[in-house]
């Protein structure tokens, strides 16, 4: 009897987990078959059929500072151990807005605006300060020199100067002393298919996606509900937009 | 006029043994503040990711302004044919090309990464107006060495006239430049105006012509050369008119700020409630750099020699401060980026960015300063720079 029952055990667990492996190889496959249908292949350049963006929804109830936390983690930010606060590297910023004059106030996250029309790229002597063809804005760190004229130009003080040796770097994130860095939307992420950090945290307050394709979550959202752009007098079409600024 | 006569500064003599060293000492210190500063990191200076230029490109600045301005003097002599300059166009040229090297070796060393000075001069982005201006600060190192060439070497000297427009051509358009490197930034309330690069040209005018005079009075002095108040008289003139210039522009800068709503606040910043850079503006650029030097030089102490020495003094010192409220205070007052609103941020979104100097940027700065005036200390005892004697009898082209 006692056999028994162990062998109904043995074969319902081995059902159990039959299944679930069954069900793993099942999904798996498409998991990964997604992961390839969205990540870039590296042996090409990034296209300009795609334009990556970020839709921003800061109307909803969600602690900002978790996306500050993720891009910290993400991109091994904050291991300065001489600068003062105010030459430490911050790539997202929880910007606290408040209307003088009627009291409302909202904060929202700030980061590179990943602009069509960068001014960072503009001055830059070097080309080091450069736009991907899908429109994600980074900087070289083999080719920055450090002088430091995008900070100059940013409109959103989206940039930061690496103001002393760094060891123990991400290896996704190369950093180094003496140049200058940004958000550069998790290109190693987004390349990989996945999503940035700072979204993935979010709660879903950010909608990352192709702003070139109609039928994009956040291009469908755009279409609906509209957005603003932070300084968008500038003409610069930033890839980041907002809604409920 | 008597026939003007060259020599070189007599090399081999304790006083100019002196002036190498003390200049040389002051290059040294410059050098070992910057590699302290490339060692450490740009955490040792008081520079942060809100203040990004700090001392040290106030000096650059200062120097690469001053250098186009100090060729203005070669360039009335050969391009406005005014023969009474024709004497000092040696030293003008020469000394354009020590201010724009003193200039260029601090902004090289600032950099975050200087070793990739090669990175910096063989990739190019041509929309960049720094790109430009690497090519046009070399090329007026070039086209001045011509220059100077066509003044020196007798079976050249049809060519000068040639040279001087091309130099004198190429200067405004280099200091078109370098005030475009700040004109050109849309992002900042204190910059994004076509008035900078007019503006630069004009400051260019007046620091240079300060540090030439300086460098006149100090050469004649050491060398005991004569030099005559005629030649005195018309530079410290012409430097009046430029620094009255220069206030004509600081004027017009800020009262077109004031007019129009979306610049009033960084001219009210540095007008009336900017701390040290209201201070500054008055008191130091407006008081003792351009009030103090007019009434000096065109008051009842316009022909006194120390008084023009102390007048360009100031000017120099008022540019500075100029120099210090433009670069440093518009990047200290607050970036708009949500007009009307009150903003605030762990990145110091909506206040005024402090920002106080560091030992190595001042020294570094200085260090500038001294490559050009040891620059000019060898130049003028290597080659035949100076006339050897600038009395009125020499220099007045009216003088029987």
């Amino acid at each position: 009897m006692t056999s028994k029952i162990e062998k109904e055990d043995l074969s319902r667990r081995n059902f159990i987990f039959g299944s679930i492996a069954a069900a793993g190889l099942t999904v798996a496959p498409g998991v990964m078959l997604y992961q390839t249908a969205n990540a870039r292949d590296l042996s090409k350049p990034a296209s300009s059929k795609v334009r990556w963006g970020m839709l921003i929804d800061t109307a909803r109830d969600v602690d900002w500072n978790k996306c500050v936390e993720a891009c910290v983690k993400e991109h091994g930010l904050g291991n300065e151990e001489h600068s003062r606060v105010d030459q430490r590297t911050q790539y997202i910023r929880v910007v606290e807005v408040k209307n003088k004059s009627t009291g409302y106030s909202m904060s929202l996250p700030v980061m590179c605006q990943h602009c069509e029309q960068p001014p960072c790229v503009d001055v830059c002597p070097t080309g080091a300060s450069m736009k991907r063809e899908d429109g994600i804005v980074l900087v070289d760190r083999h080719r920055c020199i450090g002088c430091r004229y995008c900070m100059m130009a940013c409109p959103y003080k989206a940039r930061s100067f690496v103001h002393e040796v760094l060891t123990n770097q991400d290896e996704t994130t190369p950093r180094g002393k003496g140049c200058v860095e940004s958000c550069n939307m998790c290109v190693n992420r987004v390349d990989n298919g996945q999503l940035p950090a700072c979204v993935e945290a979010s709660e879903g307050a950010i909608v990352f996606g192709d702003l070139n394709d109609p039928e994009s979550e956040i291009s469908r959202l755009l279409a609906k509900h509209g957005s603003k752009q932070i300084r968008a007098d500038l003409k610069l079409n930033p890839g980041v937009h907002y809604q409920g600024i | 006029m008597k026939k003007l006569h060259f020599l070189e500064v007599e090399g081999n003599s304790k006083g100019f043994y002196t002036l190498i060293g003390s200049f040389g000492l002051i290059s040294l210190i410059g050098v070992l503040a910057a590699y302290y500063m490339e060692h450490h990191g740009h955490y040792v200076t008081g520079m942060s990711n809100q203040v990004v230029w700090g001392t040290p490109h106030v000096f650059a600045i200062f120097l690469i302004v001053a250098a186009s301005g100090a060729l203005n003097v070669a360039s009335i002599s050969s391009v406005f044919a005014k023969t009474a300059y024709k004497p000092l166009a040696r030293l003008s040229g020469m000394l354009a090309m020590a201010l724009l090297a003193g200039g260029l070796v601090v902004l090289l060393l600032d950099l975050g990464r200087p070793d990739r000075l090669i990175v910096a001069m063989t990739k190019f982005n041509f929309v960049s107006i720094f790109t430009w201006n690497i090519f046009l600060y070399t090329g007026f190192m070039g086209i001045v060495a011509v220059y100077l060439w066509t003044m020196m070497d007798r079976p050249y000297n049809n060519l000068t006239k040639k040279a001087g427009m091309g130099a004198f051509i190429w200067r405004l358009v280099l200091t078109t430049g370098t005030g475009s490197i700040f004109g050109f930034l849309i992002s900042r309330e204190a910059y994004d105006t076509a008035l900078l690069a007019p503006m630069f040209i004009i400051m260019s005018f007046s620091f240079g012509l300060a540090f030439f005079m300086l460098v006149l009075m100090a050469s004649y002095k050491y060398t005991d050369r004569p030099l005559g108040d005629y030649i005195i008289n018309r530079l410290k003139n012409l430097l009046g008119v430029f620094v009255a210039a220069v206030m004509y522009f600081v004027i017009v800068y800020h009262i077109t700020n004031l007019y129009s709503a979306d610049h009033r606040g960084v001219s009210a910043f540095i007008l009336a409630d900017g701390g040290i850079y209201t201070f500054l503006f008055w008191v130091v650029q407006i008081g003792l750099g351009t009030l103090l030097p007019l009434l000096l030089l065109y008051g009842p102490t316009g022909k006194n020699r120390t008084m023009i020495g102390l007048a360009s003094a100031l000017i120099i010192i008022g540019g500075l401060a100029q120099l210090y409220i433009i670069i440093i205070g518009g990047q200290a007052y607050p970036m708009v980026m949500f007009p009307g609103m009150e903003v605030s941020s762990s990145f110091y979104d909506g206040v005024v960015a402090s920002y106080t100097p560091s030992l190595p940027e001042v020294l570094l700065g200085l260090g500038g300063v001294g490559v050009t005036l040891l620059l000019v200390t060898i130049s003028v005892a290597a080659l035949k720079f100076l006339p050897v004697s600038l009395a009125d009898d020499v220099a007045n082209p009216h003088a029987k």
